[in-house]
């Protein structure tokens, strides 16, 4: 098994998203080429000139489906596949297993139910397609994201601590239920609801808005901003609880920290987007075959890496099957999925 | 100062697991731990670290209570090598090492040096760029046995060091646990206070300034080995005839079964 130098793997990482952003900016129903972009950009700054060019109504055009309609998209990509994989590489470090994902610890299944309740109790309502019934059913998602989090959390706490071991039974546990009320819910659903439930699952970034934006990055920033403090603390923590603690390590205070901000950042992802898998279990497992289990580089590699990929992943999908498009979480899969086979197949030998 | 245990015991869901245990670990001695498997041996090194906290008495490190040090600051002073570490993660031997360093605040560049210094020590600097996960059982305790070494491998301002291991020899073969031993007389002449689990009674008679025999979650006998190691207490204890002589270059007792 050989190991890329990580700052080298971290900086292009830092080269590339631009680019990805680019790119992603450029592609689309309608196809817009890097030079229309860079006058758009530079019309942005300088607001009275764009108004002398001759042809006005393309520009203005151009600059509505960038603005309006692609970059908020794209920035929801961006931070929301910043949220997921390093709630992905947290949860694998502190769950000591490179295939804990965050849908572990019941937060996934808690929002699914969230949502789906939402849209069974006030489905006519939600119909409209109008933003309240939409933040609606984002705000049942992230109570039922909560409550899934909780509860797991709560079964796996005794007076001597949270057990690791436990919340995993408990977080399968309480996935299992919250799949049989997921089903209990689609049976009783009409077939409006159920599709709208259905499509909420698969995962979707097409009700991105600049406010919607505004939320999850502040989200993603505290979570990038918090996360890395305990890299040590989660470096610690592979070689064992009581290892973690003969190291110096608060390990209760720890865990219930990561666990809460997880909560978080997953919480609101389902609640902005829905179910969006692979992302969390796939970029942060990749990263570590790539650069090695140290936590310090790890969270900034996934947050990058997961950025990357769901952008890539929502473009395709606005793309492939133009002019309507598919849900983004069927394209992370379908991308994530090849590429952590052939990672496999690589390192087979060596792992 | 010392590492201390004052009648100490521990019950756990109707069990006595430790019976009003006292003992003194002293700075620049090697005390041994031995005695028969569920004796509670590695309960009472639980208590004595502060992993579990007592029912009754107390544990002290350095005149304070145990659970009174902040975490941190009892990293500096007492490192622990339990009997299995499971590591699944990837990481290279040095950087396994460099865990070991976590409480300290001393900057990368010396980090590195300690680390390469405590490799040297147990013996395996040709690991350092090698996978744990890849390694042999007794080239795993070797790592970390290197990285609680390094976690104390300086003294500190706080109080004098500790460093408890259980079973350190059980993976290693002849050559290493020589040299596991040679390094706990090293530590202990440089002033630190060793604690450990051996099941080997002549290796413990060999190392040991104090042994401690415990038997059902209690101190059997504890003082020198020459004073304790007699044919009444091992039979007594493990239920095996033996004879105690004399080995020939040491004088050390010698336990033949």
């Amino acid at each position: 098994m050989r190991r890329l130098s990580a700052p080298l793997v971290i900086s292009l990482l830092v080269l590339l998203l631009p680019l990805v952003v680019m790119c992603a900016l450029g592609t689309g129903t309608v196809n817009i080429s890097i030079v229309d972009i860079w006058q758009a950009i530079i019309g942005l700054f300088s607001s009275g000139s764009s108004s002398s060019s001759s042809n006005f109504s393309s520009s203005s055009q151009i600059h509505t489906i960038l603005f309006d309609i692609r970059l908020p998209r794209i920035l929801l990509a961006l931070c929301l596949g910043v949220i997921l994989a390093i709630s992905g590489a947290v949860m694998q470090g502190l769950f000591r297993n490179p295939l804990a994902d965050p849908s572990l610890i019941g937060v996934s299944g808690g929002a699914s139910v969230g949502a789906s309740i939402v849209i069974v109790m006030a489905g006519g309502w939600i119909q409209s397609g109008s933003a309240l019934g939409l933040s609606a059913v984002a705000a049942g998602a992230f109570a039922g994201g909560f409550i899934a989090t909780i509860l797991v959390y709560r079964l796996a706490t005794s007076e001597i601590g949270t057990s690791v071991t436990t919340m995993l039974l408990a977080g399968i546990a309480i996935g299992a239920i919250a799949g049989a009320l997921n089903s209990l819910l689609s049976y009783f659903a009409d077939n409006d609801m159920l599709r709208q439930i259905s499509l909420w699952q698969m995962g979707n970034l097409s009700t991105a808005n600049w406010s919607r934006v505004a939320m999850v990055a502040a989200v993603a920033a505290l979570l990038v901003g918090l996360f890395p403090r305990d890299s040590r603390a989660l470096n610690a923590l592979l070689l064992g609880e009581s290892e973690a603690r003969h190291l110096g390590i608060d390990v209760q205070r720890v865990k219930r920290r990561l666990i809460v901000l997880t909560a978080l950042g997953i919480g609101t992802s389902v609640a902005m987007a829905g179910m969006i898998g692979f992302v969390g279990l796939v970029v942060p497992h990749a990263i570590r075959l790539l650069i090695g289990p140290d936590h310090r580089w790890l969270l900034p590699g996934s947050a990058l890496a997961g950025a990357i990929l769901l952008i890539i992943a929502d473009s395709l999908a606005r793309v492939v099957v133009a002019p309507t498009e598919l849900p983004t979480g069927i394209l992370t899969a379908l991308l994530g999925a090849p590429f952590f086979v052939a990672l496999l197949i690589q390192r087979r030998r060596e792992i | 100062m010392a590492l201390m245990a004052e009648n100490i015991s521990l019950h756990i869901s109707g069990f006595n697991l430790l019976r009003d245990v006292s003992m003194r670990v002293e700075p620049g001695t090697v005390t041994a731990i031995v005695g028969p498997n569920g004796a509670g041996k590695s309960s009472l090194l639980k208590v004595l670290t502060g992993e579990m906290i007592a029912t009754t008495g107390q544990v002290s490190l350095n005149h304070q209570p145990l659970h009174t040090w902040a975490l941190e600051q009892k990293a500096k002073m007492l490192a622990v090598l339990p009997q299995h570490t499971v590591l699944n993660f990837p990481f290279t031997a040095d950087e396994v090492v460099a865990l070991g360093r976590i409480p300290h605040q001393t900057g990368i560049l010396k980090d590195e040096l300690i680390v390469a210094d405590a490799l040297k020590a147990v013996d395996a600097n040709y690991l350092q760029k090698r996978f744990y996960t890849q390694m042999s059982g007794g080239e795993k305790q070797r790592v970390q046995l290197a990285r609680v070494l390094a976690q104390i491998w300086e003294p500190t301002q706080l109080g004098d060091q500790f460093l408890v291991l259980d079973e350190p020899t059980s993976a290693f073969d002849l050559s290493h646990q020589k040299l596991t031993l040679e390094i706990v007389r090293g530590l202990a002449e440089q002033g630190t206070g060793v604690v450990m689990v051996l099941h080997d009674l002549n290796l413990a008679a060999r190392c040991a300034d104090n042994l401690v025999v415990f038997d059902s979650g209690t101190i059997s006998a504890q003082g020198s080995p020459e004073e304790v190691l007699t044919e009444a207490l091992i039979s007594q204890v493990f239920g095996v005839k033996s004879i105690i002589a004399k080995h020939p270059v040491t004088q050390k007792p010698l336990v033949i079964t």
